[in-house]
């Protein structure tokens, strides 16, 4: 690979450590590719035995192979897949799926990759035989095949989802662990979610005056269940039925699920079957134990369904090696928060102490994976990035030092401090704390 | 008596408009935000929804009848449990059924082993859990981790027992049933506050 050479009118420095204005470097590049447009072919009148030269690779000589009923990614690219956390227990049944987060572009997570956390593994629901039921303080308990389902109007909405355990090692472990950003931050996954508003179900059965929180529980063989208030589901909750345009894929919850946007994955209840109307929590087992935060004073607390502001920079990251010393580079990645938009994304290149503020790429969507730019040129020094988004209500992600002084030592749920990767004079990225 | 027979005529005119003035209303309303819906939901009768009632809330309510003893539950505990859960029950591989959430220690030299390897290790039934009915209604539902819903009532609550009588909870000799269910008292529970504000606890 050649040395960068960057092409710009001017990059202007916004912060120290070689951060510059992303506005200057996009302007340039447009101004090229508009020269490109103007030289041209030679034209000929001759008849000539000479035609392309076959030394062109082989695939722009021959046809192509057939394409296949269902599209896969190229052969090329299939070392990109979500791997398992070796630390799950023995079995298989309980497992945690990480989505290549370094890998992707954009907002949108690809169905196969999105992350899965199964508590009981992925059960396979005959669609046909599936029933979703509500009941309790209801006027009139209803039953719904999937069929009459698929027939009611839906709406879409672009939002990202995120297991409260999302980046657990940094939040417990003493000294940052050598870890893939992968490992870290896979837990986070952005999709287009299509389905039924969930106030169109609750109110077609009639809530009585009591109704309060709703016990939403799954078919699956652990019959994962949790309470969720009301207000939520009568809110911007939906019976998610597509995901990217498609059926639910089994791991996401075929043929349903419950789409709380913005709240901890484990309340985004997987192959919904039954909505109990209540006036009270039924302190399930995600309420019980593992889904809490325990604080500082050792209080624990329970129903933190948000999941707050958070960013992390995705290239580049954990065990990344960075190809040129004193390359250019384009720093990108993701920020979300649970309470509505992300506003803005300060990145630092010099550990901390000056922060630039990174270009949001369109569109930047409430509850959603919003990602985000600035150019760099690393001066070849040992450093460290760290990036900090803001949401519109004006959440502002904690330091990790902040965050630990909320929480008892050993609490890893809801983990959303500032993250910084060192950079070591040879490129290579390793997670670090700040 | 005409009137008698004109009454409900009226009332039904009356209830025309309404129904047009609604619909009227409405279709403006979907113009708007498309607010509209199909009812395609079917009666869904007691007994049709009664074998999946299985949620146990706080209160006692779906409990089944039955009892178990801690010493049965302990018998139980060997066979079904032990593998995965420990000999004491809190050595995992899965999650700690018994004692402290937290660190082994402060000084655990397994630190950061345990952070890898097991991580739901730092959690303990006996210590965070606010009600003996979740334990009881998470086994019945969910536990062996490989056969789920295969125990009798019976077993669920003589394990659930078992687990009480590790944390010191229960004594040695005691019997569970519905009602005695209700007299445990978690220490978990008081160490609770809610971050959700519509809730007391
Ligand atoms: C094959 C391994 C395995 C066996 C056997 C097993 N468990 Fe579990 N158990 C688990 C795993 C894994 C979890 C954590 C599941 C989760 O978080 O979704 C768990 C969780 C639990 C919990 C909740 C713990 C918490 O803090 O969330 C209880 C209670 C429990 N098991 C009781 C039992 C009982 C009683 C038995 C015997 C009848 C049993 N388990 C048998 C693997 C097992």
């Amino acid at each position: 690979m050649k040395p960068t050479n960057v092409r710009a009118k001017s990059l202007v420095p916004v912060a120290r450590g070689g951060l510059l204005d992303r506005r200057s470097f996009i302007l340039s590049g447009l101004a090229f590719s508009s020269s490109l447009a103007v030289s041209n072919a030679v034209a000929s009148d001759k008849i000539s035995t000479s035609k392309i030269d076959q030394s062109l690779p082989p695939w722009m000589k021959t046809p192509g192979n057939g394409d296949t009923e269902y599209g896969l990614p190229s052969k090329y690219e299939n070392h990109i897949k979500r791997d398992v956390a070796e630390h799950t227990p023995e079995t298989s049944i309980f497992s945690i799926w990480h989505t290549p987060i370094e890998n992707q572009r954009g907002i949108i997570t690809p169905n196969g990759l999105h992350f899965s956390v199964n508590h009981n593994g992925v059960p396979d629901i005959d669609p046909q035989k599936h029933k979703l039921m509500i009941h309790g303080l209801v006027d009139k308990p209803l039953t719904f095949d999937v069929e009459s389902l698929l027939r009611y109007p839906m709406v879409s909405a672009i939002n990202f989802l995120e297991c409260a355990g999302n980046t657990a090692p940094n939040a417990v472990s003493l000294t940052p662990l050598d870890q893939t950003a992968q490992e870290l931050f896979g837990q986070v996954s952005g999709a287009e979610w299509s389905g039924i508003p969930l106030k169109h179900i609750l109110q077609e059965a009639g809530l009585k005056p009591t109704a309060k929180w709703v016990i939403v529980e799954g078919a699956d063989g652990g019959s994962h269940a949790r309470s969720i208030p009301i207000s939520k589901l009568l809110d911007d909750a939906i019976i998610a039925l597509y995901q990217n345009g498609e059926r639910l894929r089994p791991s996401q919850g075929y043929p349903m699920r419950l789409f709380v946007p913005g709240w901890e994955g484990n309340a985004n209840v997987k192959w919904l079957h039954r909505l109990e109307v209540t006036d009270k929590p039924a302190f399930t087992k995600d309420e019980s134990g593992l889904y809490s935060d325990i604080l500082d004073d050792g209080k624990i607390q329970r129903f933190s369904f948000h999941m707050d502001v958070k960013s992390v920079i995705t290239r580049p990251s954990g065990k990344q090696v960075l190809p040129e010393k004193k390359g250019f580079y384009e720093i990108s990645g993701l920020a979300w928060s649970g309470y509505g938009k992300i506003k803005q994304v300060e990145v630092s290149a010099d550990g901390g102490k000056t922060w630039a503020i990174a270009h949001l790429d369109q569109p930047v969507l409430s509850k959603s994976l919003t990602r985000f730019y600035i150019p760099w040129q690393w001066n070849g020094n040992s450093t460290m990035l760290l990036s900090r988004a803001t949401d519109e209500f004006g959440r502002v992600q904690p330091t990790r030092a902040h965050w630990r002084d909320k929480y008892a030592s050993y609490s890893f749920n809801h983990y959303n401090a500032i993250q910084a990767w060192h950079i070591s004079s040879d490129g290579v990225v390793e997670n670090s704390y700040a | 008596m005409p009137s008698r027979f004109l009454y409900p005529r009226c009332l039904k005119f009356m209830l025309s408009c309404l129904l047009l003035v609604t619909a009227l209303g409405q279709v403006a309303a979907y113009a708007d935000d498309a607010t509209y819906t199909t009812d395609l939901g079917v009666a869904l009768s007691p007994s049709e929804v009664s074998p999946y009632e299985i949620t146990i809330f706080p209160s006692g309510k779906n409990l089944p009848e039955g009892k178990g003893s801690v010493k049965q539950g302990e018998g139980l505990y060997q066979n079904h449990c032990m593998m995965c859960h420990g000999e004491e029950g809190d050595e995992g591989p899965a999650a700690r059924l018994k004692g402290s959430d937290g660190w082994f220690s402060f000084s655990d030299p397994l630190r950061v082993l345990r952070i890898d390897k097991y991580p739901i290790l730092l959690i303990s039934v006996g210590s965070l859990w606010p009600y003996a009915t979740s334990i009881f209604d998470y086994i019945r539902r969910a536990m062996p981790h490989y056969a789920p819903k295969s125990l009798s009532n019976d077993e669920v609550y003589a394990l659930t027992a078992y687990i009480l009588y590790l944390n010191d909870l229960l004594a040695k000799e005691s019997v569970l049933n519905e009602e005695t269910i209700l007299d445990i008292s978690m220490p978990g529970k008081q160490r609770s506050v809610s971050a959700w504000p519509e809730i007391e606890l």
